[in-house]
């Protein structure tokens, strides 16, 4: 047992060992398009759904989707990341892309607009009245995503700032980095309550989810959320198509259905 | 979150706060690592005990283990809807997550093992005899222990307790998890500089950057300084 294998064993093993590893690296299927997908974290649900529709249509299409915060996405495409379609959060990071020449000018597509909802998973809290809530002393952590660069954060503020609460809720704010992150935030109940996008909280995976109540979208600026083809997509045919897909009703209905008001059609 | 603000550097005053914030969170970060890690690596170093070898993986966990896998357990494991989150909750009214308590139990766990390998090295690398002799001359454990074994090894203690301070600078998976961003509670510099970059100010990303570029090589400098001069 402890005697050494003879050479020709050992050669046949490593073999053995690179294929192994030659099928954990190589990039998967003989993939016909690729699709690279950059998308704010309040799709991060809805964009499943969108997905599946657009491969009934398109399966030969493979899909590669990466969610986070706008912001983080709009400094990574400007430098060059390797992403065909960018779903923005808002459409200030979209139309500064274009201005920087790093997307496509025509391709811009307004496909939803957010809308914020008050989420708890506490069950005392009066959660109708905004002002009370925040005014609520056994409230200590209210979250909102960070106002300085997350979409939703600012249309956040703004709403605590209409309902006149702003400088009162200021030092129990907890601050995520990103819509997706305020939400786990609140769901975790690290903190008491917080401002979140609808799409997060009616998404069909968040069943028995806590309890809230929409913000109405008199007392924020639109959180009117943009798409467009970076200069990489531009050249890609299957990104093109996915853009025109994001406006087919099929789509819309996704978009609805996940909790976004929807822009005129086009 | 002071009102006043101003300039200094090319820095804004949130940025002084947020570097003053880290600065305090690694000196309280780097004592306690001082009180439970050292005794904690002579222990480690001497002892029989069939647990030691899980205790030492333990420790040193952090090293390998992504900051995510700790910020998540934390944040699930903290959150006051349940203990030990919900005692803390009781005891203080404020969630351990999110506040500057819960940088430092973070911080502690996850630079454990920058400051106790150090140790453990130092205090192995003082030779047997020396101890004996004092042992032989009448001196209990402990008094051998702080007045020879740990003035002995002061360099590999020195240099640990820097890389501990060190590591504390760097920390930012975690915080970005459990920190929540809040203005002189948890929003250290490496969050800070986070945001200024989100916020497109790279004017103000470049000066912090270079900052924390400064104070992270002079800290390491001190630990190689301190690693070569060790007496033969």
């Amino acid at each position: 047992m402890a005697s050494p294998d003879p050479p020709r064993h050992v050669a046949s093993r490593m073999l053995r060992l690179l294929a192994v590893l030659a099928f954990v690296f190589a990039p998967t299927g003989r993939a016909s398009e690729t699709l690279s997908i950059a998308a704010a974290s309040d799709l991060v649900f809805c964009l499943e759904a969108l997905n599946r529709e657009f491969a009934k249509s398109e399966p030969s299409v493979r899909l590669r989707v990466s969610t986070g915060s706008s912001g983080n996405f709009f400094a990574q495409i400007k430098n060059g990341a390797p992403f065909d379609v960018f779903l923005s959060a808002d459409l200030i990071y979209p139309i500064e892309l274009i201005a920087a020449g790093a997307a496509e000018e025509k391709s811009l597509t307004r496909y939803g607009i957010g809308r914020i909802v008050l989420w708890t998973w506490r069950t005392d809290l009066a959660i109708d009245d905004l002002a009370s809530v925040v005014r609520d002393p056994s409230v200590k952590r209210f979250a909102i995503a960070n106002p300085d660069h997350a979409p939703y954060g600012r249309a956040a503020k703004e709403a605590l700032d209409k309902f006149g609460v702003w400088a009162e809720v200021r030092p129990k704010l907890v601050l995520g980095e990103n819509i997706a992150q305020t939400a786990q935030f609140v769901q975790t109940g690290n903190a008491d309550v917080g401002i979140v996008a609808l799409s997060l909280v009616i998404a069909p995976v968040r069943n028995r989810s806590g309890r809230w109540t929409e913000i109405p979208s008199s007392a924020h600026a639109p959180l009117e959320q943009g798409a467009v083809l970076t200069r990489r997509g531009a050249s890609n045919p299957a990104a093109r198509r996915y853009l025109a897909f994001l406006s087919t009703p099929a789509a819309r209905t996704i978009f609805d259905r996940y909790g976004f008001s929807l822009p005129r059609s086009p | 979150m002071g009102d006043s603000t101003f300039t200094f550097l090319g820095l804004s005053s949130a940025l002084w706060q947020s570097l003053g914030l880290t600065l305090r969170l690694a000196a309280i970060t780097t004592l306690i690592l001082g009180i439970i890690g050292l005794p904690l690596a002579h222990w480690l170093n001497t002892t029989r005990a069939r647990v030691a070898p899980f205790l030492e993986t333990l420790v040193t966990l952090p090293i390998v283990l992504p900051p995510t896998v700790i910020g998540f357990y934390i944040l699930v494991g903290l959150s006051p809807q349940h203990p030990p989150g919900s005692w803390w909750r009781d005891l203080t009214g404020e969630p351990l997550v999110f506040s500057f308590t819960g940088l430092v139990i973070a911080s502690v766990f996850y630079s454990l093992p920058f400051a106790v390998q150090p140790f453990q090295a130092a205090l192995r690398g003082v030779p047997r005899e020396l101890l004996d002799a004092g042992t032989a001359l009448g001196a209990r454990p402990l008094r051998v222990f702080i007045r020879l074994h740990a003035p002995l090894a002061w360099r590999g203690i020195a240099a640990g307790l820097t890389l501990g301070f060190a590591h504390t600078l760097g920390e930012f998976g975690v915080v970005l998890m459990i920190g929540g961003a809040i203005p002189g509670v948890t929003k250290v510099a490496s969050i800070a500089l986070y945001d200024e970059v989100q916020k497109l100010d790279y004017a103000s990303a470049h000066a912090f950057a270079a900052m924390l570029l400064v104070i992270s090589f002079a800290l390491l400098l001190i630990v190689t300084l301190l690693q070569r001069r060790r007496p033969a």
